[in-house]
């Protein structure tokens, strides 16, 4: 049977990994290149990397290190953040990442979907949702959160499917970074009303959150950041955990 | 020195393969040069996208002809694989006819489409899967399949067990991403290079 899949996320600055990394054993912790590889050997099932940089200028050292990554990792990658163009797509892919995720232009574009899977496939086009609740209901949040939108989650999502994405990555700005776990209702609604796989971010604190999101949220993925940089939880002992709690897992 | 090509069609994203290759210690050629390809080695024939657009494109190249008539061994990967059978559900496309066998989308309504991750692998047989054990993780993107068949050197299940690997006198292909597929994949393509001619 298919496996649920563990997915740690590294947000990218100017060629250097952000946010705080607590590895004993790695020697320099904004290194992506040295943090990919101890993912991929130390059970990540996949890699997203976020592009946060400002400028025009420095995005042109993420070809070179997607370039680096791809040479040195043997599990798949996604790529995102700023990408708003079939040619942006063009120069991440040549580069040798696997996916590209793309969110607020997708919104502002939808064409961009379609193109994306036209020319490389659905499978390597990752639709991000970033949205909240607002007066009851799921809105779409755009530009990193910061600009909202009247359009509904569950809407934008069947349309993003449609278009021809191969994958949904929801994170629920109301989960992020509280350590309480997923947002599993809205994550199951999302899974029962589409046919493509979903990831599901925001609010992994602990492994049973880990449990739940594919138990109740029904998600197909799971996707975090800190609890995997800072070591609160290794990638081994989660699967083992969810292996124990008869959730399918890669064990090498 | 084995002289390597991995068959370009304009599917794009080889970049990893080819990056594969090389931790391996060979290199590869992409090409679509015929005689290029038809003096190689070891032939790749990758693929992801669409059967039906693909297959015009191998035919606008003459690469239809030349895959099928050649006698080193060749590895066809993901839509590689699929396109070499005789027809595929996809755009309900002729494939290049090197295994009489169709190609089927998965059509569970309890399943995810396509099938994004990482799936076990079974009844594995032939020097293709030397040193890899039975029940081995891989990782596959799919949403057409080859059914079950006396080709089959693998097996996985998805809603139904399918066919993830077949092999025929010089030619195999696998459904999996072995570039993409961990230390297991890596193992395939080196048993892959060590075949013998």
């Amino acid at each position: 049977m298919l496996t649920k899949r563990i997915i740690p996320c590294l947000d990218i600055k100017n060629g250097r990994t952000v946010k705080g990394v607590n590895f004993v054993d790695i020697k320099d912790a904004g290194d992506p290149l040295e943090l990919a590889e101890f993912y991929a050997k130390n059970g990540a099932d996949e890699l997203v990397f976020l592009d946060i940089s400002a400028t025009e200028e420095k995005r042109k050292t993420l070809a070179s290190l997607v370039k680096q990554i791809a040479s040195r990792i043997n599990i798949p990658f996604t790529v995102g953040g700023g990408i708003n163009s079939i040619e942006d797509v063009d120069v991440l892919l040549k580069s040798g990442a696997d996916k590209v995720s793309i969110n607020t232009s997708a919104y502002l574009n939808p064409e961009l979907i379609t193109a994306i899977s036209k020319r490389y496939g659905s499978q390597c086009c990752v639709v991000a949702i970033d949205a909240r609740v607002i007066e009851g209901e799921w809105k779409v949040h755009l530009v990193g959160g910061q600009k909202s939108t009247d359009a509904d989650l569950f809407e934008w999502a069947k349309k993003v499917e449609s278009l021809g994405a191969g994958e949904i990555l929801f994170t629920s700005m109301d989960h992020d970074g509280t350590k309480n776990g997923f947002a599993n209702e809205a994550l199951a609604k999302l899974s029962d009303e589409l046919s493509i796989p979903i990831i599901a971010s925001g609010g992994a604190g602990k492994m049973s959150h880990f449990k739940e999101t594919f138990n109740i949220g029904k998600a197909d993925a799971a996707l975090a950041a800190s609890v995997f940089h800072y070591k609160e939880i290794d990638i081994i002992d989660l699967k083992k955990y969810l292996l124990n709690n008869n959730i399918l897992m890669r064990l090498q | 020195m084995l002289k390597t090509v991995i068959i370009d069609y304009g599917v794009g994203n080889v970049k990893s393969l080819e990056f594969a290759i090389l931790r391996l210690g060979y290199s590869s050629i992409l090409t679509d040069d015929i005689s290029e390809i038809q003096s190689a080695d070891r032939v790749i024939f990758p693929g992801v996208g669409a059967a039906d657009s693909a297959m015009k494109t191998l035919e606008a190249k003459g690469l239809d002809k030349v895959i099928k008539n050649l006698k080193q061994p060749v590895l066809g990967i993901c839509l590689g694989m699929q396109l070499m059978c005789r027809f595929s559900e996809e755009g309900n496309t002729n494939g290049l006819g090197i295994f009489d066998l169709d190609v089927v989308k998965f059509s569970s309504k309890n399943l995810k489409i396509p099938q994004v991750g990482w799936n076990q692998i079974a009844d594995l047989r032939t020097d293709l899967f030397q040193n890899i054990s039975e029940k081995s993780f891989m990782y596959l993107v799919h949403s057409y399949y080859v059914e079950q068949n006396e080709n089959s050197i693998a097996s996985s299940d998805y809603g139904v067990n399918y066919c993830v690997a077949f092999q025929k006198n010089n030619f195999c292909g696998v459904q999996f991403h072995p570039e993409k597929s961990s230390v297991q994949g890596e193992q395939l393509l080196l048993n892959f290079m060590n075949l013998k001619n």
